[in-house]
């Protein structure tokens, strides 16, 4: 297995936002790309963006600016 | 082969619409179920298609259009999720019966329905939907246009009588969208049904629903949802609270690919072109002695349809000789509008109909002309 590694992990309430926010991403070169929901975080299935901890604020307010809505932004080794 | 059923379903599609079935079913995944690229691309491939039909129904958060198969499950959807013992809705007799057979099983179980009659060319009075709203009234449902004659409902104005009055507004937009200009926010619709394989050129088995935000909808389904494996409900997170199972991707890849070519061409000059047809066409039979054509020719706006009748012939036979003798397809029967039928006076003969598409052209619509004159002289 590979070496756990600090990351952001942004949740959302479905995988429609999910998909923006990769969209989004892409198209304002944002950094991080979409993994599967940690188990830490909750013991279902779904997408998660998952991005180094420094790009905090900057996809925060990407979000915001385009209406992406995330459950939570956590900070997790994974 | 000649073919005027595209009321029914549209046979000339683009060719990227089959090219992107073909590309989707060699390299697509299952959409939401897995964050490997297969299952991502699936992912954008119908995030793309959930905005482009956004864009074209003018819906701000795509999150509030699902995918359904086509729109007979949208209208289950929305009838059966909306519509509760002791609440009363108001139809009319111009709807597929996707509309009134859900309506009706509601009847049976306590809800209360009244059906809006016609007039002799088929169109509806809004006046007389406004006259029939009680205490009880939550919903009204409708089509936009009638599949059967091609009358077009004026939606822009029943839409404000439901907002004005607090009622649901739920339109059957199976035969018009990708052909009319809807917008959910002008027309104030809260709920809009349509299907893919028609004027919007996809696939079959592919379709939507469109429920604006605030209004939730009880899922007809519930299953695999790609998240909260543990709960022991379906999330009730649109759109996925109504996408219970996987998505036909590969369907909606194709749904995608229609809609683009309808936004590149324009909605307008797809319609105009079909619509220049059909009225090549009713003006080259309307004089035929015996000819009788159903629905309102008068009417400034109307979808490409004319739905006519041979003397007293059966228009099961008319519409066979078509087929067999010139190659001409076309649809006889009851078109699932029972009561189109019934309020037309065509329930023993049905009638034939002939719905034309903008890959059409004048030649075809001659040889059509030359056929009904020839039947209708034999």
């Amino acid at each position: 297995m590979r070496e756990k590694e600090l990351r952001l992990v942004i949740t959302f309430q479905n995988t429609t936002s999910a998909m923006a926010m990769e969209k989004l991403c892409q198209e304002k070169g944002l950094n991080g790309r979409l993994i599967p929901v940690p188990r830490s975080i909750t013991a279902g299935c779904g997408l998660s963006w998952s991005a180094v901890p420094g790009a905090r604020d900057e996809l925060k307010n990407a979000m915001e600016e385009n209406n992406i809505i995330y459950d939570e932004i956590y900070e997790l080794e994974i | 082969m000649i073919y005027f059923d595209n009321a029914a379903t549209s046979l000339h599609k683009p060719d990227s619409v089959a090219d992107a079935v073909y590309a989707a079913i060699r390299n697509i995944g299952s959409y939401g179920r897995g964050s490997h690229q297969a299952s991502l691309e699936a992912g954008r491939v119908i995030y793309a298609a959930r905005e482009l039909l956004s864009k074209l129904f003018h819906v701000k958060d795509c999150s509030r259009i699902a995918f359904t198969s086509n729109a007979t499950e949208s209208l289950n959807i929305a009838i059966k999720g909306l519509v509760h013992p002791g609440g009363h809705v108001i139809t009319t007799v111009l709807e597929h019966n996707s509309v009134l057979r859900p309506l009706y099983e509601r009847e049976a179980k306590g809800a209360e329905i009244t059906i809006i009659k016609s007039d002799p060319l088929g169109n509806i009075n809004i006046d007389d939907i406004e006259s029939h709203i009680r205490e009880n009234t939550k919903m009204v449902v409708c089509t936009h246009s009638s599949n059967l004659t091609g009358n077009l409902v004026d939606i822009k104005k029943i839409g404000d009588l439901c907002k004005a009055r607090k009622l649901l507004f739920v339109v059957d937009a199976a035969q018009t969208a990708g052909v009319f200009p809807i917008d959910v926010e002008e027309q104030k619709i809260d709920v809009l049904c349509f299907t893919g394989h028609k004027g919007l050129l996809g696939p079959q088995g592919t379709g939507g629903i469109y429920v604006r935000e605030g209004i939730s909808v009880s899922p007809l389904k519930s299953g695999g949802s790609g998240s909260s494996t543990f709960l022991k409900t379906h999330p009730m997170v649109m759109p996925e609270c109504l996408e219970a199972g996987t998505l036909n991707g590969h369907g909606i890849a194709g749904l995608y690919a229609g809609v683009s070519y309808i936004l590149d061409k324009g909605v307008d000059n797809l319609r105009r072109k079909e619509l220049e047809l059909m009225r090549q066409f009713y003006d080259g039979i309307k004089e035929i002695p015996d000819i009788k054509i159903y629905g309102d020719f008068f009417a400034r706006e109307r979808s490409a349809i004319v739905a006519l009748n041979i003397g007293e012939y059966d228009s099961a036979s008319v519409c066979d000789q078509l087929a067999e003798a010139y190659g001409i397809y076309t649809r006889a029967g009851g078109h699932c509008a029972p009561l189109m039928h019934q309020a037309l006076g065509t329930k023993e003969q049905g009638a034939v109909r002939f719905s034309f598409s903008h890959f059409n052209t004048r030649d075809e619509v001659e040889l059509g002309i030359k056929a009904i004159k020839d039947l209708a002289m034999e």
